[in-house]
């Protein structure tokens, strides 16, 4: 079966998805100091890369990256509460581009799984 | 421990230590001005051995397949060995034509040089003089000018604008290597507004970009802000009020933190620029050039309010950065 990527339009739709998406992260101001001091270009071609993932695109992300890449946010105090935020911003952008509640069900559950990497718990 | 060899002689590095400090360290000369990555002062190009990909972010691919690498951003692995040359083939020799005060503290400086330099208006060129002391100026000039201008800001205690100030006349020499940077206008969508906005000589690329989106005819509204402390601080008033007065699309903003009156207001730029947008600024195109603050902050902010990511041109002016440390013979 085609994964939810190819599903919602593969590599335009994640193009599409990530502006929106990470506008909504930078205007939260519980989060958006885990992203400041960062060239913006690289980190929206990281969030790309993040939803490419989460989305069963193709992408290299493995947990072992995952962990390390959050290590150092993880010292700065990245807890659940963050977690959560992020993850909601991933559903209400999907959700604003139409994607059908059965896929945006199955990015979340595939979300909730990196929480353990990201979190390095 | 990995070791560098430039010029017959191998270097060897410290742990986590770049090419550049290496270098730098036992006695090599390199050109280099903001050590982050960005004003591309600092290329060298690797004959043999591999450069990890952090080295080469940013550049051409053309320089890219040529080994070129960027020695402030090369940390060779423990225990590799690299073989490198400096960039001098990517030089071209110029002579300074002329030299114009444009206010306190802005020298324009014209240069000539001896083979064409492909450029587009907005980018910027690395000055190299001949004991190799770098930096990075922005072209104000358009390429069909013929002659070159770069504006100088004159830095307290600054090797390279001191130079200009005191030392150069017409006639001397140098050599430049560039052009780089990415904050130029390209033609399509005529009717675009555009937004340029910059604080002192970021003006520089903006007087360039501004007049290349004219003379390519640029029909959509064209906001140029330039932002200063105070009115001494602003330069090229008269010739960017006259270019508006030709061109109706064009709105010359120029602003200052106090001071202001007449036709300059007076206020924050970043907030001035913002109440000018519209709510939802679709199809705009941005330019910002200057004070990095001013510029990243602004970036982060129109991105905010919907600008897309692709049509913000942004060129944060990096200060040039010493090596930590003592620094034997440094002036
Ligand atoms: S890019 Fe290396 S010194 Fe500026």
């Amino acid at each position: 079966m085609a994964s939810v990527y190819e599903r919602i339009g593969g590599e335009p739709a994640m193009a599409a998805a990530v502006e929106v998406f990470y506008r909504k992260v930078l205007g939260d101001d519980r989060i958006n100091h885990f992203f400041e001091d960062v060239d913006m270009e690289r980190q929206a071609a990281k969030q790309k890369a993040f939803l490419t993932m989460v989305c069963g695109g193709p992408s290299n992300y493995s947990g072992k990256d995952m962990r390390a890449g959050h290590k150092h946010l993880v010292a700065r105090g990245l807890n659940a509460m963050h977690f959560d935020a992020v993850v909601g911003h991933l559903k209400e952008t999907l959700e604003e581009l139409g994607v059908p509640a059965e896929l945006v069900g199955q990015v979340m559950a595939v979300a909730e799984g990196a929480r353990a990497d990201v979190l390095n718990r | 421990m990995a070791k560098v060899r430039h010029e017959s002689a191998w270097y060897p590095l410290e742990p986590g230590e770049t090419v550049l400090d290496g270098l730098l360290r036992q006695g090599v000369q390199v050109p280099h001005a903001c050590r982050a990555g960005a004003c591309q002062s600092c290329l060298m190009r690797a004959t043999s051995g591999a450069v990890p990909e952090a080295a080469q972010v940013g550049l051409k691919d053309t320089l890219k397949a040529r080994g070129y690498f960027l020695a402030c951003a090369c940390r060779p692995r423990e225990g590799t060995a690299l073989e490198v040359a400096g960039a001098a083939e990517l030089r071209v020799p110029a002579r300074v034509v002329d030299l114009e005060s444009l206010s306190g503290d802005v020298l324009a400086v014209r240069l000539e040089v001896e083979a064409p330099l492909d450029y587009r208006a907005g980018q910027y060129v690395t000055v190299v003089r001949a004991d190799g002391l770098a930096r990075s100026y922005s072209l104000a000039s358009l390429p069909r000018e013929g002659r070159l201008e770069l504006h100088v800001r004159l830095v307290p205690g600054g090797a390279m604008s001191g130079w200009f100030a005191r030392d150069v006349r017409p006639g001397e020499r140098m050599h430049l290597q560039g052009p780089a940077g990415d904050c130029f206008y390209v033609p399509g969508q005529p009717e675009a507004p555009l937004l340029l906005a910059g604080t002192g000589t970021g003006l520089a690329p903006l007087y360039g970009i501004v007049r290349d989106a004219l003379e390519a005819g640029h029909t959509g509204p064209i906001h140029l802000f330039h932002g200063a402390l105070e009115p001494r601080g602003l330069y090229l008033v008269d010739a960017l009020r006259a270019l508006a007065s030709r061109h109706p699309n064009l709105h010359y903003r120029p602003l200052v933190l106090s001071g202001g009156g007449g036709d300059v207001e007076e206020g924050p730029l970043e907030a001035r620029i913002l109440a000018s947008l519209p709510k939802r600024p679709v199809g705009w195109r941005a330019f910002l050039c200057g004070n990095p603050e001013a510029v990243l902050s602004l970036r982060k902010k129109l991105f905010l309010t919907g600008f897309s990511l692709k049509d913000i041109h942004a060129d944060a002016f990096l200060p040039s950065t010493p090596r930590a440390g003592p620094v034997a013979g440094a002036a």
